[in-house]
Formats: C-alpha cells, sequence, structure tokens
C-alpha cells in the first residue's frame, strides 16, 4: 500500500510561475522519506497541495489512496501536516490548540483532552499547556504543531522543515520523537535542506530542483553511488610546496590544512604512503561535507550542464 | 456526527474568543448606547416630544439594540475571520475533514451570538432610562435573529475578500455606520421630505430597524412582511456567495 501517490503534479501560481512541473512520486506504508531540495524548489507548493491548502494545476494526489479531490475528507483524516510557518493562533494555549485541531477532525470531547494530553507529554510540552504560545521559544512553537499534527494519530504525518532554525540539541530530541512515531508504524515525510538530517533518519528520498524529482530512490543505492570521499587533513608542520599524488585530488586549505579526494575504488592507504614519502606528517583526519550534500551539488550540477 | 463536533468546536473557539476580549467587545457597545440613551432619548429626546405616539426615548430604543446587533455580528465575523486568515491559522480547519458549510455555520453562529448578547447588555441599559414592555417577543427574537445572521454574513465574504486590516473596516464605517444612521433609527422616515423618503425604502436596513421597533412598540414606517421577505432572501443570496468563494478557496487557498 502507498501511504502516498502523485502522478504528473503540476502547479502554476496565479503570477504564471510554474512551481511543480508535473512531479511523480511514491511513498511506502510505513516509510520514513525525505523530499529534499533547495529553498525555492517547490517542496512546499506539494505538501500544500498534498493537505488541501494550494490548489493544483493538474495531477493527481492520493493519500493511502483516496484522492484528495474526490475523497477529500477520507484523504484528510489520514493526514497531519507540520508546516513549515508557525500558523497557530499565537494567543491560544498550547492545549487549546491542539484540543480544537482534535474537534476539526471530529473526535469526541473527551477522547480529544486525552489525545491532547498524550500528544503534549510526547512533545514535552504538557507542562507549558497553558501558556500562551505566543511566549513559547521558537522551537516549542514547532513542536506544539507537531503535538497537533498528531492529535488524530494520522497514518501519515508530513513535516516541512520541522527542524529549521532551532538548535542542535533540540533538532536531535527532535530526530528521537521522529523516529519513534515512525517506529509505531506512522508513515513520515519530512522536507528539508539540512541533508544530514535525511541522511541519518530516512530510508527513501527524493530530491526536488525547480519543480521537478530529479532523483527517487532509497538512501543505501543513493549514496553507494558516491564515488569520491573527500576529507580535510590537519598537519603537523606547514606545507609549503603542495606535492602532487597519484591518483588523488588534492587542495591546500591553509598552511596546515589539506583536502584530499579519494576516489573509493584507491583506498587510504596508499594515500598515507604518498603522504609520507612526501614528508607530510598528518595529525587527524575528517570527512569534508556531508556525503550527501557533494551528492546532491552534483546532481544539480549534471542537471543543469545538460539543460545548458 | 463528526461533523456536528466540528462545528461545536469552532462556535466554542468564537465565544471563547468574544469573551476573551470583552473589553473590546461587549463594553463599548454598553458605553456608546448609554450616551445616546443619556443625550439623544433623553436631553434632546425630552425637547421632541413624541412620534406616532410614543416618546422619543422608547421611539429609538428598538432602533439603537438593532443597531449594536448589526454592528457587532458583523464586526464578530469580519475580524475574528481575518484574523483566522491573516495568522494561516485557517489553514487548522482547511487541512481537516470540515466541510465548507461547517466553517460557515461556525463563523455565522459566532457572529449571531455576539450580536444577541451585545442586544442583551444594550436593552439591560436601557432599562435604566424607560421600561421596555415588548409587544411581540417571538417576533422581536425572529427579527434579531434574521439580522444578526444577514450581518453576520456579510462580514464573512468582507473577511474573505479582504486583503488589508483597511479593507475590513471600509465597509463598517462607509456602508453600515452610513446605512444605520439613515435606517430609521433616530427619526421616522416619514419625516424626511418626500424624495428622500423612496430613497429610504432602498435602504435595507430601514425594514429591519422598522421590524423590530414593530415587534417592540407596535409602530413601524414599512410593511412587515416586505421586511423579514427582504431579510430572508439576502440571506440566502449571501450564503450562496460566501459557500461559492470557501469552495473557490478565494482568499485563503493559492
Ligand atoms: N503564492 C505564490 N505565488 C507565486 N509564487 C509562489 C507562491 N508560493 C511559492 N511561490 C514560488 O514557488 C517556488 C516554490 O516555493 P516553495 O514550494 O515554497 O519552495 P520550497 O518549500 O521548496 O522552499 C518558489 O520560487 C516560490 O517563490
Ligand atoms: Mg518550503
Amino acid at each position: 500500500m502507498n501511504a502516498l501517490s502523485i502522478h504528473n503534479l503540476r502547479k502554476t501560481y496565479s503570477n504564471g510561475f510554474e512551481a511543480l512541473k508535473g512531479i511523480d512520486l511514491e511513498v511506502k506504508q510505513g516509510d520514513f522519506f525525505a523530499l529534499l531540495g533547495a529553498n525555492g524548489a517547490g517542496k512546499s507548493t506539494a505538501i500544500g497541495i498534498i493537505s488541501s491548502l494550494v490548489n493544483a494545476t493538474s495531477g493527481t494526489v492520493k493519500i493511502f489512496g483516496y484522492d484528495v479531490k474526490t475523497q477529500r475528507n477520507l484523504a484528510k483524516s489520514c493526514l497531519g501536516l507540520v508546516p513549515q510557518e508557525i500558523n497557530f493562533n499565537q494567543f491560544d494555549t498550547a492545549k487549546n490548540i491542539v484540543l480544537n485541531q482534535a474537534g476539526y477532525y471530529g473526535i469526541p470531547r473527551k477522547l480529544a483532552l486525552q489525545r491532547t494530553e498524550t500528544c503534549l507529554k510526547q512533545v514535552d510540552l504538557w507542562d507549558k499547556r497553558d501558556t500562551m504560545s505566543r511566549r513559547l521559544s521558537g522551537g516549542m512553537k514547532r513542536r506544539v504543531m507537531i503535538a497537533r499534527a498528531m492529535v488524530h494519530a494520522p497514518k501519515l504525518l508530513i513535516l516541512d522543515e520541522p527542524t529549521a532554525g532551532v538548535d542542535i540539541e533540540i533538532r536531535r530530541s527532535m530526530w528521537e520523537m521522529m523516529k519513534d512515531v515512525n517506529a509505531q508504524g506512522t508513515t513520515i515525510i519530512l522536507t528539508t535542506h539540512y541533508l544530514e538530517e535525511a541522511e541519518s533518519l530516512c530510508r527513501n528520498i527524493a530530491i526536488i530542483d525547480s519543480g521537478q524529482i530529479i532523483e527517487h530512490s532509497d538512501m543505501a543505492s543513493l549514496l553507494t553511488r558516491l564515488h569520491v570521499d573527500y576529507f580535510i587533513l590537519d598537519l603537523a608542520q606547514p606545507v609549503t610546496i603542495l606535492p602532487t599524488l597519484n591518483g588523488y585530488e588534492i587542495k591546500q586549505i591553509s598552511e596546515k590544512i589539506l583536502e584530499v579526494g579519494v576516489p573509493k575504488e584507491r583506498g587510504l592507504n596508499d594515500l598515507f604512503a604518498q603522504l609520507s614519502t612526501a614528508n607530510i606528517h598528518v595529525i587527524s583526519m575528517k570527512n569534508k561535507s556531508n556525503r550527501l550534500e557533494q551528492l546532491f551539488i552534483n546532481l544539480i550540477d549534471n542537471k543543469n550542464a545538460r539543460e545548458s | 456526527m463528526s461533523v456536528f463536533i466540528a462545528f461545536n468546536t469552532i462556535v466554542r473557539k468564537e465565544i471563547y474568543r468574544f469573551i476573551r476580549i470583552w473589553p473590546q467587545t461587549l463594553l463599548p457597545p454598553a458605553i456608546t448606547t448609554a450616551l445616546y440613551f443619556l443625550i439623544f432619548g433623553k436631553l434632546i429626546g425630552d425637547r421632541i416630544g413624541t412620534i406616532h405616539g410614543t416618546s422619543y426615548m422608547d421611539y429609538i430604543v428598538p432602533g439603537i439594540i438593532l443597531m449594536s446587533v448589526i454592528t457587532h455580528s458583523y464586526a464578530n465575523v469580519v475580524s475574528s475571520f481575518y484574523s483566522t486568515k491573516f495568522q494561516h491559522n485557517i489553514e487548522e480547519l482547511l487541512v481537516a475533514p470540515v466541510p465548507n458549510w461547517v466553517i460557515l455555520a461556525g463563523y455565522i453562529s459566532g457572529g449571531i451570538l455576539r450580536g444577541v448578547l451585545v442586544g442583551v447588555v444594550v436593552a439591560v441599559i436601557s432599562l435604566f432610562f424607560t421600561p421596555l414592555n415588548v409587544q411581540n417577543p417571538a417576533m422581536a427574537m425572529a427579527v434579531v435573529l434574521l439580522t444578526s445572521t444577514l450581518f453576520s454574513l456579510a462580514g464573512f465574504i468582507n473577511a474573505i475578500l479582504a486583503e488589508s486590516f483597511d479593507d475590513i473596516s471600509i465597509i463598517p464605517n462607509f456602508v453600515l455606520t452610513p446605512l444605520s444612521y439613515l435606517g430609521g433609527v433616530f427619526y421616522s422616515v416619514d419625516m424626511l421630505p418626500l424624495i428622500w423618503q423612496h430613497i429610504s425604502l432602498g435602504n435595507p436596513i430601514l425594514y429591519m430597524v422598522s421590524a423590530f421597533r414593530f415587534s417592540v412598540i407596535g409602530v413601524s414606517d414599512v410593511d412587515i412582511s416586505l421586511a423579514f421577505l427582504m431579510t430572508g432572501g439576502f440571506i440566502l443570496l449571501l450564503t450562496f456567495f460566501a459557500l461559492w468563494l470557501l469552495q473557490r478557496g478565494t482568499g485563503i487557498k493559492t
């Protein structure tokens, strides 16, 4: 069963801007899926259409088999949305916000109160339930929206850049929470432009660029497609003349820092042998960028090269 | 069933809103109308004498009550729905399986309740100035309900079409207030020159004020059944228009 299937989805905004140029997307039930793309790629537009906030120009969207146009209410009941921007009434309390949302989904009052408590506890906000939401921190506001999205126990939870602008610690606790929710059977779709996030959380991934899906596969096979790993080397002494290395790219970042590109098939041993011969002593080494980031850049470069 | 829960939730939220900000929603009409009664009814009214055989105070009380109902049912829906739209929390309703007619019914009910509540507040204040012997309570209630429904609908449509906070004050300032003042709240239309009497008959508020006054003191400027017919007709018209706007997503979807 697909939690989400999108076919040939297009969106042209009223100003004539074509934000989605016919995208296809499938997300399996139980998946933890990342929709990756730079700012302005069309992620929020796609999510807007999935959640009935934006009218599609053409194409179909089905949530657990229910068409969002023709079986709107059934489709909506399966979906929980955490939007990119804060969109609750900031003069209301966290508890009321979540409780009202339960009401909109038709959950009877008594059950709604229980669900509100469960969800606010899950995002660690039960203590703050009666605080006017305007006074909550940015990370807390985001968690209010997560609790609100889960109050009707949706089968599919979509989070639009949930960790944008929240600090590392909170980001990590959100990751744990999302993992838990996914482990309990909820399908999760996450958009992000933190590639690290997608890499550590998601099993499947799609990359969207300028309104087109340029990659749609599982994370593991995507990562193996990377041929070259980049490393940063810290040196014991400054190097003045950069040695040429046979079979490796090398670049000087500063006096005592080098960057090397290591093709997968060559491995690291020969690199260190050559460095030792050149009398360069390496103190420590770290991965340059996140590999996914590299891949992302490659994909977009390739696409631009094809187009020009 | 679930639709009923959603409706209840909206209404509850609306009531909570206007109760919470009562110094902005319930107190001002109390003060304004107390001043009307004092200045127009008492100080000036005593020199005017009677209209259609009733004292000036008794003549203006029903009009002032209904004018408050109109202003406040309109204001409630236009400001509540516009800020819901402005803060994007309308999205909470749009993502949920709530049919458009439930959204409309919920907000309109909020407007009606605020209108009725303000009407009661104003009526209570009027008791300090003159006894209120309502001749036909059922009819009075019907007029209040229909009038507040109509102006709640108008406020809702205004909120949907508004693109800025200025847009939500244009109609109240430039249409609603003049039409209310010219709707025979403070005078009987037969005090006007003939030409203005005819023009006044094109003002829907005149019909509602007259119907309400008739139900309270038994005096009217116009045909009462025409008043009901007209109000009912406008309600139908605006309901369909509002539902059509919601269906299209005007102002709330891109
Ligand atoms: N209401 C709108 N009218 C016109 N253009 C829009 C509108 N909303 C978004 N866009 C444009 O559509 C593109 C995709 O936006 P969005 O879906 O928000 O991207 P993302 O979420 O991936 O950052 C952007 O170029 C954005 O400027
Ligand atoms: Mg976005």
